[in-house]
């Protein structure tokens, strides 16, 4: 089994990728529970930012982190040609 | 193979569309005969046995034998259908039931696991669960062993796998046996065995095929039965059935109604009366010995001068039953007084503020909070991301593509009910702010007696300051009760209450199963196959396999009418050790090839180590049952959140261990490659038969 620059570059990718996304989770996970009490003088229809984030809005960015890195994973493997074949 | 797939794709969801009927036409059926004149201990009975029967019927229909079906339903579950019953296997008694009533009872902070419950899906998603699937056997130790090289790491992992899943798995039943109880009247030990019953009939014929399919099914009870009571809720305080997005404007009217409730002088009035009880307590306990004799001698005088005067009689009676009650001796004495003080002292704080981050009264009180915050939060999400039996789920899947849209999948359907949850908590919380506090006692909902004679620990409403008034200080409330006495606060028939009943208990069940099968297949798979007989015949390991799976139920069911215990913590605990035990060698195993056999080991080890160590020091249960001496919390962490420090203990000691110790061997090399690339030309083939 040997490894070609494709199959490098697309593990590169990965990482990458990977790397951001888990950036975007820890910034609306731990950056805001930190700073929760002053987010927290910030309304939006009604809920204070904390609140809200806490509650909903973190989570649909972690629904959306999970879908989009599929979505890119998928497009990744055919470009790499690394993708499954269709009887997997 | 990819056209038989589709249709089977298709089939299932023909099947799930005329069950999701069948279901509905059946609640329907049952509000009408309780139109009819149906009592509701009937309504329970017959939720109870219907869906028991219907698992049980699945559980029948997928009966197998063959060892890649019974471990990981064949390979074949579609991403969607994979995603509902992780949904399912994810969602336990805690988050049915317990998360909305933590929520009300915390507010803020209880958000912690609503993060903590869905974030951790992104570390799956991310770090773990197209990797599992390349590589493709049955159980987390297998991971371990073909990587990290032989039945060390694997006996490690094993160890590991019980433990946090047998603790996990008490809190379950647990939760069973409470529903059963209540919802039936059955006696908790025997509802405790009902439901171990209804267990082993999705998992003991079919394994995780069964699970599987059981598991979808119980998700779409759970999430139709959480949904309608909140609805309705919503349309009875806002007009808008959409809960999640108007309850914004209901929490702002709640923290008005906190303010006016803080500063109103009735409240304060009742939290004064407390303050002077938790004072006379706490003098009493400062003057012993010497007081227990004079508290008996008084409460004894109480007694004889009422006799003489011509006193009410109910003031009379507890006179007589304070004395019959009183203390055999000064050391019962100063246990009841410091109950009693903690008990007064709890009541004399002001409502506490739904919506503000880490209330505190310094700046020292809210930094502990926010700590408290974020601890619980990390061992959440790296427990969902190391807890055996979710990860192994995602084996189940027919492709390494359809595993990462299968964790899509999965938190989709479970932040369903997550974000519901605070919704839920909210309304719950404006309805009793405003609807039962302020009213006379002649006049409560009828929902509030109804539960105050059911359980005293959930609902107890007392007219402390003798004006006839509910006031806020005077409601004390068991988080349980939200979820389930939501459907008569929103003025629901009964149905839907034995509805709701029915989801907890698909939550509670679909968990057990899954956790169960988990601790069995790490004994059958693991332990019997894999290190004591690598020859067994397929049919000796399904044998040896659900021989396990009924020694395991009847264990933990047992340990379960022990009554070991808040749920909550027990669940929080089986993510901390689940998080420092496998989180850091798994991960590192994937994207470090450097890591090594020892340095697994020895991660494993430090990082669970460690975890115990600090939960059996500083959680009051586990010091009296080991008899471990108390120590402080450090940096004020509470035990649940052990994890914050067993996990990076793992890492650290993984990283330094494996730069010591001789890099691992190429073939280990060439599986790490193998894992990263869903396909390769000339790839090694690692799925396990």
């Amino acid at each position: 089994m040997q490894l070609t620059q494709s199959h490098i570059d697309y593990w590169h990718k990965n990482l990458r990728l990977t790397a951001i996304l888990l950036a975007i989770w820890f910034v609306v996970t731990y950056l805001m529970a930190w700073f929760a009490i002053p987010l927290a003088e910030i309304k939006i229809f009604g809920w204070p930012l904390s609140f809200y984030m806490a509650a909903q809005g973190s989570l649909v960015v972690y629904v959306v982190i999970i879908g989009y890195y599929a979505v890119a994973m998928r497009k990744a493997d055919l470009e790499h040609g690394v993708h499954e074949g269709e009887d997997e | 193979m990819a056209t038989s797939q589709k249709s089977f794709t298709q089939q299932l969801k023909k099947y799930y569309t005329f069950y999701t009927g069948g279901f509905v036409a059946f609640v329907v059926a049952l509000a009408i005969a309780e139109q009819m004149g149906m009592p509701p201990r009937w309504i329970g009975y017959c939720f109870l046995f219907f869906t028991i029967l219907l698992y049980a019927g699945i559980g029948i229909m997928s009966r197998t034998v063959e060892v890649a079906e019974y471990y990981v339903a064949g390979r074949r579950v579609p991403a969607f259908f994979n995603g509902m019953a992780t949904g399912a296997d994810w969602m336990s008694a805690a988050s049915f039931i317990g998360m909305a009533g933590t929520l009300y009872l915390t507010g803020f902070q209880g958000l912690s696991f609503i993060m903590g419950w869905t974030g951790g899906y992104v570390l799956v998603a991310l770090l773990l669960a197209p990797y599992l699937r390349k590589f493709g056997q049955f159980t987390i130790p297998d991971f371990l062993g073909a990587r990290y090289g032989g039945n060390i790491v694997r006996s490690f992992g094993v160890i590991a796998a019980i433990l946090c899943s047998f603790t996990y798995v008490v809190a379950q039943i647990y939760g069973v046996g409470i529903i059963t109880s209540r919802f039936t009247g059955l006696e908790f030990g025997i509802g405790v065995f009902v439901g171990l019953a209804g267990i082993l009939v999705c998992s003991f014929l079919g394994g995780m095929r069964a699970v599987t399919w059981t598991q979808v099914a119980q998700y779409i009870i759970l999430i139709v039965a959480y949904m309608i009571p909140v609805v309705w809720l919503s349309v009875k305080h806002t007009g808008v059935p959409i809960p999640q997005a108007v309850y914004g404007k209901v929490l702002e009217r709640l923290t008005e109604r906190e303010k006016q409730l803080t500063a109103d002088p009735k409240e304060q009035e009742v939290r004064k009366i407390f303050a002077d009880r938790a004072k006379a307590a706490d003098d009493k306990l400062k003057a012993l010995p010497a007081s227990f004799e004079t508290e008996r001698a008084a409460a004894a005088k109480k007694v004889e001068d009422l006799r003489a005067g011509a006193a009410p009689k109910a003031e009379l009676d507890a006179a007589e039953a304070a004395l019959k009650g009183f203390p055999a001796s000064p050391d019962a004495a100063k246990e009841k007084w410091t109950k009693d003080k903690a008990g007064a002292t709890a009541r004399t704080a002001p409502p506490r503020p739904h919506a503000t981050p880490y209330p505190g009264k310094d700046e020292a009180a809210r930094d502990t909070a926010r700590l408290n915050f974020i601890g619980v939060v990390f061992c959440m999400m790296f427990g969902t991301a190391a807890l055996p039996h979710i990860l192994m789920r995602y084996y189940t899947t027919p492709s390494v593509q359809e595993a990462r849209v299968s964790v899509f999948w999965s938190l989709f359907f479970i932040f369903l009910l997550y974000f519901t949850a605070p919704a839920l908590a909210v309304l719950a919380k404006f309805d009793v702010y405003t609807l039962v506090v302020g009213k006379a006692f002649a006049e409560l909902p009828r929902w509030v007696n109804a539960w105050q004679s059911v359980d005293a620990s959930l609902l107890s409403i007392v007219d402390i300051n003798k004006d006839g008034i509910v006031q806020l200080a005077e409601i004390v409330i068991g988080g349980d009760i939200i979820v389930l006495a939501t459907p008569e606060i929103a003025g629901l028939p009964y149905v839907i209450s034995g509805l709701v009943a029915a989801g907890g208990l698909a939550a509670a069940l679909s968990t057990a199963d899954g956790l169960l099968l988990t601790i069995a297949n790490a004994l059958s798979h693991d332990l019997y196959y894999k290190m004591i007989n690598p020859n067994a015949s397929p049919t000796m390991r399904i044998t040896v396999a659900k021989a396990l799976l009924l020694v395991v139920a009847i264990i933990a069911a047992y340990v379960t009418s022990l009554k070991p215990g808040n749920i909550l913590f027990l669940v929080g605990a089986a993510f901390s050790m689940a998080a420092s035990a496998f989180f850091p060698a798994l991960v590192m195993g994937i994207f470090w090839k450097r890591a090594s056999k020892w340095g697994a080991i020895s991660g494993i080890i430090a990082g669970l180590g460690v975890c115990l160590y600090y939960m059996v020091h500083t959680y009051p249960t586990f010091i009296s049952w080991f008899g471990t001496t108390p120590m402080t919390k450090w940096f004020g962490l509470e035990p649940i959140s052990a994890g914050m420090f067993g996990v990076p203990v793992g890492i650290v000691t993984i990283w330094i261990v494996s730069l010591l110790t001789p890099a691992p061997e190429k073939e280990v090399q060439e599986l790490v490659d193998h894992v990263r690339y869903p396909s390769l030309a000339g790839d090694i083939d690692t799925r396990g038969t």
